[in-house]
């Protein structure tokens, strides 16, 4: 695909007309997915598409246009050409635009991971091989995902990346399961099957009698793919400079009052070591890491080139959203071995559910216990527990409350397929909270 | 011929040898107009056109969607689905549904319908649309303390065609409009905000919808409203009468009726993902989900409705039919293939968000029929308790049971009379007890057709429309909280 895109963006430049310029993004996927209920298949098959997002402007004048191609040159290039055409009409209503910014000195940058992705067969054969003889329900999708980026400046990027994700969950019976996520970018038969294991082998705790506990303050222990919800959430708006200049943001406090987290709370953007591309929709390459939260006091935001325009602040590389595409937790010192020892008595959380803000001035929020969570008496598995409702504030949560991070810090690939595969990704720890607030 | 009729028959001609075929051709024209904090937002414009192939083989069923929409790229699709549907083969959930199947001498599907507003969406060009949009701005923007504001217009138009190796030919269009108007106000660190439905404003038609949907009057009041919200104290906390606006009432039906009675989720295929489902297949027809005043409805036949259609992506013809009556529940939202997998009747509700994902059980328009009171017959019930109106906050348990939903803005009400507005109102229950504390429910005339535009599900994970048209509803002893 990538020579199709370049190709492509060489035709927009040669029908350019004086005073025109023009940038042009990629975004295309040739993806296996299987979905599996109950170890067997439910929905089996594959999606390839290509989307170019075609950007048109004269001076500050500008508009986009997404279109499909087909990957058949001559059919994509008469489509280009229309939407050149479009485009070309469009600025006509389009008024000048004070806020737009873009990247004139082109930075090229290729790069393709080699396929060590599993044949179609390989993957369906290894999923249903480790459901067999359990209630095992999920999803595998696979294959490359490509990213690209060209503008009239000569500028040209690539990225394509060989990823797959194996999202499943082992059902004991009711809501009881434990879930498990293999994701990467080379396929390991052997690793996937000992994940798959060690799943399985936590089921046994789930088959004890279930403890339901009543609303208020416990001292709790999220696990990593838990504290990705609650990061998923501060990302909604947490990190962006238009949110922080617009008062909108869940993080108001720390931005008007000063009020900090956690000294061992550090978050940080780090585009180096995820595997979202490394540069963005306007052609800035986005820098290797952004600190965000450093010891506990907010540092930087996530700044597009729009919002640095409309704020007068420097981009530093995010897309539109201002949302982190590869969100760093520094970890602590606790050992995960000691986790339960660490946590005492009180309710081991493996995942969360469904959060949004309950109060979003507080940065409060509220979500559901999920899967595999346990009520641990003097650092022992006691039972399951029944969900629990939550509703408290970061600054409760990863403040005051915080009693300690794992050293051991997980990387999590987003398993999201809205639209499109997702590249994004968090490397959490695992935390020790007290008083976390349950009510329901 | 139309552009996915076309494309449909070029699949037809070069189709793999299977038991059964469908090709769904889908192309969607969008434009995004819109006005941020004064300054006109970059136009974006969207053109997408692709096909989903679906082929049973045996016991198998596989798919291939592509954007190749020449002769050989849908045959290379169909090869592609063809292969995965030999690789399910022995290996699927369940026996595979005999869709479009025909009875001796029943003639196939032909339905050709497009979709025709009242008013265009280029009736006006997009630079008075632009135009208008501004003065929206202009209007939220009612004092130095809104410190955020923005008015937006979206317009798609899409065409699908569904064709079957059975002879079906389905073709439909409509233009689906998505208004938006937002204002936050701010002082110091306290921000509220205010929106035109935030996002539940969706409609099928044109131009129209927007006069239909009070769209080009509605700035000033939630400019003016945010600014009101910025002094008013917190909700109150406690168990009292909740009367929901309509706004809050779609977001309610969806979370706590629409995704619990969805077959698929009942049948477990959704646990790894969108969650289960606290209703079992024997719950049918006897179980008592809301008081005797609760009537829920399928009805893909409301002019207008988000998801109003006449042949789901399975090709079943849809109808009506009451899924929750007199408080009982009677019927799933499932397809074709979830019934067939239950045994229990369902609706046409297989759909699919795009070209490239398959269908799976949706909620299309699910509605809860109205009432018999005015708004102030409701409000005139209420001895303590409190209004709330515009969703701003959901989240619901993966059986979707203990929910806990947030509002934009509440009223008090005492002694059946309307008082001071509340910020940050809140409110949690049980989905399997608040229905039944339902104690009254608006009239035809306070009805309102509302949807939203990403009801998020599936693996892949899907975002699509889906309609819902409600009355205010009253519930007793609900648990009510504000902000802090």
């Amino acid at each position: 695909m990538q020579e199709q895109f370049f190709a492509l963006a060489d035709v927009v430049t040669a029908h350019l007309q004086t005073g025109e310029g023009y940038l042009a993004r990629f975004s295309g996927e040739v993806s296996d997915f299987v979905r599996f209920n109950h170890s067997a298949v439910r929905q089996a098959g594959a999606v390839t598409q290509r989307y170019l997002t075609l950007e048109l402007f004269r001076g500050t004048r500008h508009a986009s246009q997404t279109i499909t191609l087909s990957g058949h040159h001559s059919d994509d290039v008469s489509t280009v050409r229309a939407a050149v055409q479009t485009l070309r009409d469009v600025l006509s209503d389009t008024p000048e635009d004070p806020f737009f910014l873009i990247n004139t000195a082109p930075q090229s940058s290729a790069r393709t991971m080699p396929n060590r992705l599993p044949t179609s067969d390989e993957a369906v054969d290894a999923v249903l091989r480790a459901g067999a003889g359990h209630d095992m329900v999920g999803f595998y999708a696979g294959g490359p995902i490509h990213r690209g980026f060209a503008n009239s400046f000569g500028q040209r990027n690539w990225d394509t990346v060989n990823a797959f994700t194996t999202d499943l969950s082992y059902y004991l019976a009711g809501d009881r399961a434990v879930k498990m996520n293999h994701a990467g970018s080379a396929w390991d038969a052997a690793a996937f099957a000992a994940k798959a294991d060690s799943a399985k082998a936590r089921l046994a705790a789930l088959a004890r009698p279930a403890k339901t506990v009543a609303p208020g303050g416990y001292r709790v222990f999220l696990a990593p793919a838990a504290l990705e919800e609650v990061m998923g959430m501060l990302s909604w708006g947490g990190f962006g400079l238009a949110e922080h200049r617009t008062a909108t943001t869940p993080l108001i406090k720390m931005v008007e009052q000063g009020v900090t987290l956690n000294v061992a709370v550090t978050l940080t953007e780090n585009i180096g070591e995820g595997l979202a591309p490394g540069f963005q929709d306007e052609g800035f390459v986005k820098p290797a890491s952004v600190t965000l939260i450093d010891g506990g006091v907010y540092k930087d935001c996530l700044i597009s080139p729009r919002s640095a325009a409309e704020f007068g602040a420097a981009q530093n590389g995010a897309d539109g959203s201002e949302s982190p595409l590869a969100l760093d937790m520094k970890g602590g010192s606790l050992k995960e071995t000691d986790v339960l020892t660490a946590l005492g008595t009180g309710v081991y959380v493996g995942n969360l559910w469904y959060l949004n803000y309950s109060d979003r001035n507080a940065c409060r929020m509220t979500g559901m216990t999920r899967f595999a969570t346990f009520w641990v008496e003097n650092g022992e598995i006691v039972a399951p527990l029944n969900v629990m409702r939550f509703d408290d504030t970061v600054y409760r949560m990863l403040g005051a409350n915080l009693a300690g991070l794992t050293s051991t810090c997980n990387l999590l690939l987003s398993s999201d397929t809205y639209e499109a595969r997702s590249t994004r990704s968090m490397r959490l720890p695992g935390a020790v909270i007290d008083d976390f607030r349950m009510t329901l | 011929m139309s552009f996915a009729a076309d494309i449909a028959a070029r699949f037809a001609a070069a189709a793999p040898a299977c038991d059964f075929w469908s090709v769904r051709v889908m192309r969607g024209t969008s434009e995004h107009l819109g006005v941020t904090r004064g300054v006109v937002d970059p136009i974006g414009l969207s053109e997408d056109a692709g096909a989903m192939i679906t082929v049973h083989s045996g016991t198998g069923m596989g798919y291939a969607a592509t954007s190749d929409l020449s002769a050989l790229g849908l045959q290379r699709a169909g090869a592609d689905a063809l292969a995965w549907a030999k690789r399910a083969a022995g290996r699927m959930v369940a026996p595979l549904p005999r869709l479009g199947e025909k009875s001796a001498g029943e003639k196939a599907v032909r339905h050709d319908h497009d979709v025709q507003p009242r008013t265009r969406w280029d009736a006006i060009s997009r630079k008075d649309k632009i135009g208008r949009l501004r003065e929206q701005a202009e209007r939220l923007k009612r004092d130095a303390r809104i410190v955020d504001w923005s008015a937006s217009l979206s317009f798609t138009d899409e065409e699908s065609v569904l064709a079957t190796s059975q002879g079906d030919f389905i073709r439909r269009s409509a233009g689906i409009v998505v208004p938006g108007l937002n204002a936050s106000a701010s002082d110091g660190t306290e921000t509220q905000t205010r929106t035109f439905g935030r996002g539940g404003v969706i409609r099928q038609g044109g131009l129209d919808v927007l006069d239909d949907v009070g769209f080009w009057t509605a700035a000033p009041r939630i400019g003016e409203e945010a600014l009101e919200l910025l002094a008013a104290p917190d909700c109150p906390t406690g168990a009292m009468d909740l009367l929901l606006a309509a706004d809050q009432m779609y977001i309610q039906i969806h979370e706590s009726i629409g995704h619990p009675l969805e077959l698929d989720r009942i049948l477990g295929d959704e646990r790894n993902y969108a969650g289960t489902s606290f209703v079992t297949l024997d719950m049918f027809g006897a179980y008592q989900y809301g008081s005797k005043l609760l009537n829920v409805t399928f009805d893909p036949g409301v002019a207008g409705e988000a998801a109003s259609y006449a042949y789901d992506d399975d090709g079943t013809p849809a109808q009506k039919h009451f899924l929750i009556q007199g408080g009982i529940l009677q019927r799933s939202l499932g397809g074709a293939f979830s019934q067939s997998r239950a045994n229990i009747a369902g609706v046409a509700n297989a759909r699919a968000c795009s070209w490239n994902r398959p269908a799976i059980d949706r909620m299309a328009n699910l509605n809860v029929e109205a009432g018999e009171s005015s708004f102030d017959d409701l409000v005139g019930q209420i001895e303590n308790g409190v209004t709330m109106e515009t969703n701003v906050s959901w989240s619901i348990d993966d059986s979707r049971n203990k929910f806990q939903f947030g509002c934009e803005r509440g009223r008090l009400i005492k002694n059946g009379k309307l008082g001071a507005v509340v910020k940050n109102p809140n409110y949690r229950g049980i989905s399997a007890t608040f229905w039944r504390n339902l104690k009254g429910l608006g009239n035809a005339g306070t009805v309102e057709v509302l949807g939203t535009p990403n009801c998020g599900k599936g693996e892949p994970n899907q975002a699509i429309r889906v309609g819902h048209a409600s009355p205010p509803g009253l519930f007793g002893d609900v648990q009510v909280f504000g902000g802090g």
